[in-house]
């Protein structure tokens, strides 16, 4: 009997504007000025969103908060790439692409403040709320996939998830069934390099993180995570994929460039040496130094960029701070369409100061 | 109205509903080309191919595409093909399903029906024949339907699949295919969820059950020489307190049955809730049939696990002395 290969697999990685500011000019997406400078723009709100819940944690203004920052380029380049009608499935980090999306900041604050509302879903918004049980999102994308198949629409789905995630069985799952069904589904994973505290090298033996839709028969990428640019190339390739009905798999490779959460102190499982390394191939700083060498940006437009984050960030912080206090009988309201008798006593037991 | 076992009102209920509804999506383990390892879906794929489907053996993609599909406007309509598969998707029903209403204050909901077999009595492998209600009624968000008749299933399937929250239906293997009774028909035969039923009204006692026992608690009822009021729960939950407890202060002595193990189960609630409401008309303390706690065993062994008429009877006999 004979010995013989009956499959092989390759994983390709893209790379547009490397960390050492070197651009493949033959894969720059096509983007006018203005666009570029949105993203720029977008990417210096998240930023800026994390610095000030960081600082209002740590006043003791908001509870705990799960920065995004050094990870907004693959978020801006991917929603970037989005249509309007395409749908958004995040986990717990995925401010930058909410914010690039339209969402409103005032909902990340109210969020980080412990209120529902800062989940709430608007009604014109193909979204689902943030998912905190790492990677069990990624199967709530593959049934809207799936719905927005049955009904014959070429929308997108884009799910979010982490290296961390990546361990789970909801996105073995999730990766399968969205391959044996064929839907259209671009999974991102954030490969930050830490769940909390433990490195990349233990959540997996796999050389890359991509290569896992292999064993699920559908298509993968891997993308320097840290570069707009190659971001968003990969994830158009995938959507116009998505939009035929097929998924895939983009691995990002980025860095968690703060804590965990606010409670996380990273210098705890990692060196000042890699942080700094990481910071030289910040998304930022690599991106803007593109956009000067262009022409796209100068100091005149950096300033009128950072004094417009600066000015929306604040009133939403203020928009948040003013929002009418949390009605605590709001919870007996939300938890079926209709009070149940059962429900409707325990309500009003406690609008009576009894339990 | 036709005479129909619990599994074809079932099946007859589905098909009634998919052709009602486009957005209603049964998909499963072996629900589609197989008709469902008890048929319960047996042919409803011809008529509806692009919405009834088999899927990968994996019950959390079975839980968590539906909360997908729900969200994006489908009514989902997953089978789990034996309850016991049900804890590989419980966290995606406690996490997800059961919180999507209330995690984004009613602007996203999870409008989906789990039907799972459930129970024991039938010869089954291991974890075949569990019965978890109070688990799934431990979780804020879930309602849980136990249907005890073919007629019963029909009204009760066809108020989950239309009801705006997810529902766990759980469907009594024993009775699928034991009898067979006359099962309104149209569009209209509705049995609200949360809603106990009267079954038999009487004076001295009153037997609260449900599912698969229900029916012996109905013969020990018969078998009785009291004048037994029998409930049927129908919806675990929502629990229908109010009915429980006119009965109660009614007759002044109540049996809870259930096979699901005794501790914790459905019978300590019904009890507490008696107990808060209606003690001083008990005669005698509220007497709990059910399994023992113990993992349910291998069928070699199961009718000693399983209560039966004769113990619901001892326990009526019990209150009746007291």
């Amino acid at each position: 009997m004979p010995r013989e290969r009956v499959a092989s697999f390759d994983v390709e990685f893209v790379s547009v504007l490397g960390p050492d500011g070197s651009v493949d000019e033959a894969l720059v997406p096509d983007a006018s000025d203005d666009e570029l400078r949105e993203w720029y723009r977008t990417m210096r709100l998240s930023r800026r969103l994390d610095e000030r819940a960081i600082a209002l944690q740590r006043r003791g203004e908001i509870g705990s908060y799960a920065p995004a920052t050094g990870q907004e380029a693959i978020q801006v380049g991917a929603s970037a790439a989005t249509r309007a009608d395409d749908w958004f499935v995040p986990s717990f980090r995925e401010q930058t692409a909410a914010l690039a999306l339209g969402g409103d900041p005032t909902a990340q604050f109210l969020y980080a403040m412990g209120r529902e509302e800062g989940a709430e879903v608007p009604p014109d918004a193909n979204a689902l709320p943030p998912a905190v049980p790492v990677g069990s999102q990624t199967l709530h994308a593959v049934g809207v996939a799936w719905a927005e198949r049955l009904r014959d629409r070429d929308r997108a789905t884009v799910a979010y998830f982490g290296d961390g995630a990546s361990s789970e069985g909801d996105v073995a799952e999730a990766l399968n069934v969205a391959g044996v069904f064929d839907v259209g589904v671009v999974f991102v994973c954030q490969n930050n390099q830490y769940a909390i505290s433990t490195p990349r090298r233990l959540q997996s033996r796999a050389q890359t993180l991509a290569q896992k839709a292999i064993g699920a028969g559908i298509d993968c990428v891997q993308v320097d995570g840290n570069d707009v640019l190659g971001s968003h190339v990969v994830v158009r390739e995938a959507l116009d994929r998505a939009r035929e009905g097929h998924p895939t798999l983009v691995e990002a490779l980025t860095y968690r460039r703060a804590m965990h959460t606010t409670s996380d102190d990273p210098s705890v499982y990692r060196s000042p040496e890699e942080e700094a390394e990481w910071a030289r191939r910040d998304p930022i700083s690599r991106f803007e130094t593109y956009l000067r060498e262009r022409g796209i940006l100068d100091d005149e437009t950096v300033q009128a960029i950072e004094a417009d984050v600066e000015e929306t960030i604040a009133a939403a912080v203020e928009r948040a701070k003013a929002a009418p206090p949390p009605d605590p009988t709001d919870v007996f309201e939300h938890v079926y369409a209709t009070v149940p008798p059962v429900l409707r006593a325990q309500a009003e037991a406690f609008r009576e100061g009894r339990r | 109205m036709s005479e129909l076992r619990l599994v074809e009102a079932v099946r007859e209920t589905l098909a009634a509903e998919l052709d009602r509804d486009d957005r209603v999506v049964v998909y499963g383990e072996d629900v589609g080309v197989d008709g469902g390892v008890f048929r319960a879906t047996k042919g409803l794929r011809d008529a509806h191919p692009d919405r009834v489907f088999d899927v990968p053996l994996a019950e959390s993609a079975i839980v968590g595409t539906g909360v997908g599909l729900a969200a994006a406007g489908m009514r989902p309509v997953p089978e789990v093909q034996f309850q016991a598969f049900l804890y590989q998707g419980f966290h995606q029903l406690v996490q997800h399903a059961a919180r999507m209403r209330s995690r984004t204050r009613s602007t996203v909901a999870c409008p989906m029906t789990i039907r799972t077999p459930y129970g024991g009595g039938v010869n089954a492998f291991e974890l075949h024949s569990e019965s978890y209600e109070a688990g799934f009624g431990h979780v804020p968000g879930l309602k849980v339907v136990v249907p005890s008749s073919p007629a019963a299933a029909a009204g009760l399937l066809r108020a989950s699949v239309r009801d705006p929250d997810p529902v766990v239906f759980m469907e009594p293997t024993r009775l699928y295919r034991s009898t067979k009774e006359a099962v309104p028909e149209g569009p209209d035969y509705v049995l609200p969820l949360g809603e106990a039923s009267v079954a038999e009204s009487g004076e001295d006692v009153t037997v609260v059950a449900y599912g698969s026992l229900f029916r012996d608690a109905e013969r020990a009822a018969a078998a009785s020489d009291a004048d037994v009021e029998l409930i049927d729960l129908r919806t675990v939950s929502p629990l229908d307190v109010e009915t429980v407890v006119a009965s109660a202060k009614k007759t002044g002595r109540v049996v809870v049955v259930h096979e699901a193990p005794l501790t914790f189960g459905l019978g300590a609630e019904v009890a507490a809730r008696v107990g808060e409401a209606a003690l001083p008309y008990l005669e005698a303390p509220v007497e709990r049939v059910a399994g023992f706690d113990v993992p349910y065993p291998m069928f070699a062994r199961e009718d000693a696990y399983l209560p039966d008429s004769a113990d619901v009877h001892a326990a009526i006999e019990r209150v009746l002395a007291a």
